[in-house]
């Protein structure tokens, strides 16, 4: 049975394939320069294959696959229905479902392009979503320790923080002098309001006894807030990060209609204006894989830094 | 020998929710000998934990004045170790950085360094340095707390209803446990409790208290030698002893029948 569900994604391949080549493409389609498809198809197939004989000595692998091996199978068998859909049969609405092969066609011919959207959108991001983590967790390590900060920071925060970052479009347009520190502005707001409550109420949150615990021990007040406050209050510190990245990400595509030159979120905006649907995919293709890639690394970096929480919190 | 503790005319108030003031300590006088192990045990509301909480300096009093080797106390310090009835441990650090925590907070863990190992040694905690407080059971989670507030070498250890939360053979172990260690360090030990053969067990001298107002309305010296029989005549004389102070001590009557 095991080998039996190990086998499913090959089947599955095989089935794709067949489809592919034996069906002819259907006429209302554009045809694409090649078949990329079919190459993405022999790629998936070679690189499971590999992985199949390298679980035959590795327990790490073979566990990893025999979970997996339904999932890939049942994908494959997604883009096989998508492809039949499209290319095959025209089912869909060909003008905004183009096929499989030119959606792959695109992220290779425009890989180059793609690739400089995406460095400009990596910056854009990068000093946004940093600029926003660092003021946001001083924020709110200033409002969960210092009350007189707290009493005139906390409203400003309740009140400007719940206004999505996007509707200061108006404002910022005027406030800064390029649209790149603009747009990056937008997106550090984005970040800075989640990071900021979370930290605030994570630090409020902690019990007053690790306090007490730590001025009988000798410490005095900048220790106590820097070894006690800040580890106590570090998942919910994280919580906010998250929640501040996924906001960043929305922030992000929006802030760059704001006369950027290049980026990912510009292009697929670019791109549907064009009614270039093929290029829209290639898009959302780039910015879902490289979402995940950034999500799952604040994953592993939390749980390096918050190993002491398995078993104690989960979230 | 240091670590002794002077309590003359203590007051303490509080205001509740309600806005009532509560009387929390009136009047309180005690003097504590140095390397003396002494129980403060009465029913809740008698003022036992806001006194040791008062030695600790955790909260300022009203009234009254509060002395450590003649020097008055004002704020929480390292010459007083305080053991919580939660462990408290800092889940974050592992068990060996949670009891240096107190000798990195006052910057003199590297001179002192070896005295974690020592304490770790002490409470029977070795091999579990690297543990994290949630990977333990409660009564080890109470070892390394111990551990924690001793490693600083405390004049004077406070322990707030310290072995509450354990179940009744885990607590006996512990009693003698801090017995020993009591012993060993020779430092003056404050205990609330309300568990009367633990006072009887440990104390050389037991502080009956009563509640509204927080009063001491006795104390009683425990003139038994060490290790003390917990069922022996003289030990139940003493258990009676506080119980009746206590109010607790009921009456014997006649039966109505015999069989």
């Amino acid at each position: 049975m095991k080998h039996f569900v190990k086998s499913l994604p090959v089947l599955s391949i095989l089935l794709a394939l067949a489809c592919d080549i034996l069906l002819p493409d259907s006429a209302q389609h554009p045809a694409a320069e090649h078949p990329y498809f079919t190459w993405a198809l022999l790629i998936g197939l070679a690189v499971y294959v590999i992985a199949l004989l390298i679980s035959l000595g590795n327990t790490k692998v073979r566990d990893k696959l025999s979970y997996s091996a339904l999932f890939y199978a049942g994908a494959v068998l997604v883009l096989n229905i998508l492809n039949l859909l499209t290319a095959k049969f025209a089912i869909l609405p060909v003008l905004y479902f183009p096929s499989l092969d030119r959606v792959f066609g695109v992220l290779v011919d425009d890989s180059a392009f793609l690739a400089t959207c995406l460095a400009y959108s990596a910056r854009l991001l990068f000093f946004g979503w940093l600029g926003g983590a660092v003021v946001g967790v001083l924020t709110g390590i200033a409002i969960g320790f210092n009350k007189t900060f707290a009493y005139w920071v906390q409203p400003l925060v309740r009140v400007l923080g719940p206004i999505p970052s996007t509707a200061w479009i108006p404002l910022v347009l005027i406030a800064f002098p390029t649209a790149v520190s603009a747009s990056a502005f937008l997106i550090a707001l984005a970040v800075w309001f989640p990071t900021t409550v979370l930290t605030s109420s994570g630090i409020a949150s902690i019990p007053n006894s690790y306090f007490e615990v730590s001025s009988t021990l000798g410490a005095g007040g900048f220790y106590r807030i820097a070894k006690v406050g800040i580890p106590a209050a570090m998942p919910h510190m994280f919580l906010g990060l998250f929640n501040g990245t996924c906001s960043s990400f929305i922030t992000l595509v929006t802030a760059e209609m704001l006369g950027a030159k290049y980026g990912i979120g510009w292009y697929i905006n670019w791109q549907k204006e064009m009614m270039a649907y093929a290029n829209v995919y290639a898009g959302l293709i780039i910015i879902a894989v490289t979402f995940f890639i950034l999500i799952t690394l604040l994953f592993k970096f939390r749980d390096r830094v918050l190993a002491w929480q398995k078993g104690v919190i989960k979230w | 020998m240091v670590g002794s503790i002077s309590i003359s005319g203590v007051s303490k108030h509080f205001v509740n929710p309600t806005g009532e003031r509560i009387t929390a300590l009136d009047n309180v006088s005690l003097d504590i000998p140095a390397g003396s192990f002494v129980s403060l045990i009465g029913p809740s509301g008698c003022g036992k934990s806001t006194l040791l909480r008062l030695i600790s300096g955790l909260i300022p009093m009203d009234d009254g004045s509060l002395t450590l080797d003649g020097t008055p106390i004002k704020a929480p310090g390292a010459d007083r170790g305080f053991m919580f009835q939660e462990h408290t441990l800092f889940p974050w650090l592992s068990i060996y950085d949670n009891i240096a925590f107190g000798l990195r907070a006052r910057g003199i863990y590297k001179q002192e360094k070896n005295r974690v190992d020592e304490f770790i040694e002490m409470v029977g905690l070795k091999g579990f340095e690297h543990s994290y407080p949630h990977q333990l059971s409660g009564g080890m989670c109470q070892r390394a707390s111990l551990a924690r507030a001793l490693v600083g070498k405390p004049k004077v250890l406070l322990l707030d209803e310290p072995l509450g939360a354990l179940d009744a053979f885990t607590r006996m172990n512990m009693q003698d446990e801090i017995l020993r260690i009591w012993k060993e360090t020779g430092m003056t030990a404050i205990m609330v409790t309300h568990d009367v053969d633990e006072a009887v067990y440990l104390s050389d001298k037991v502080v009956v208290m009563t509640p509204r107002p927080g009063r001491i309305t006795g104390t009683l010296d425990i003139k038994l030698a060490r290790p003390r029989a917990r069922s022996s005549e003289d030990f139940l004389h003493y258990r009676a002893e506080i119980l009746r102070q206590l109010h607790y001590g009921g009456t014997i009557k006649e039966p109505n029948y015999y069989i």
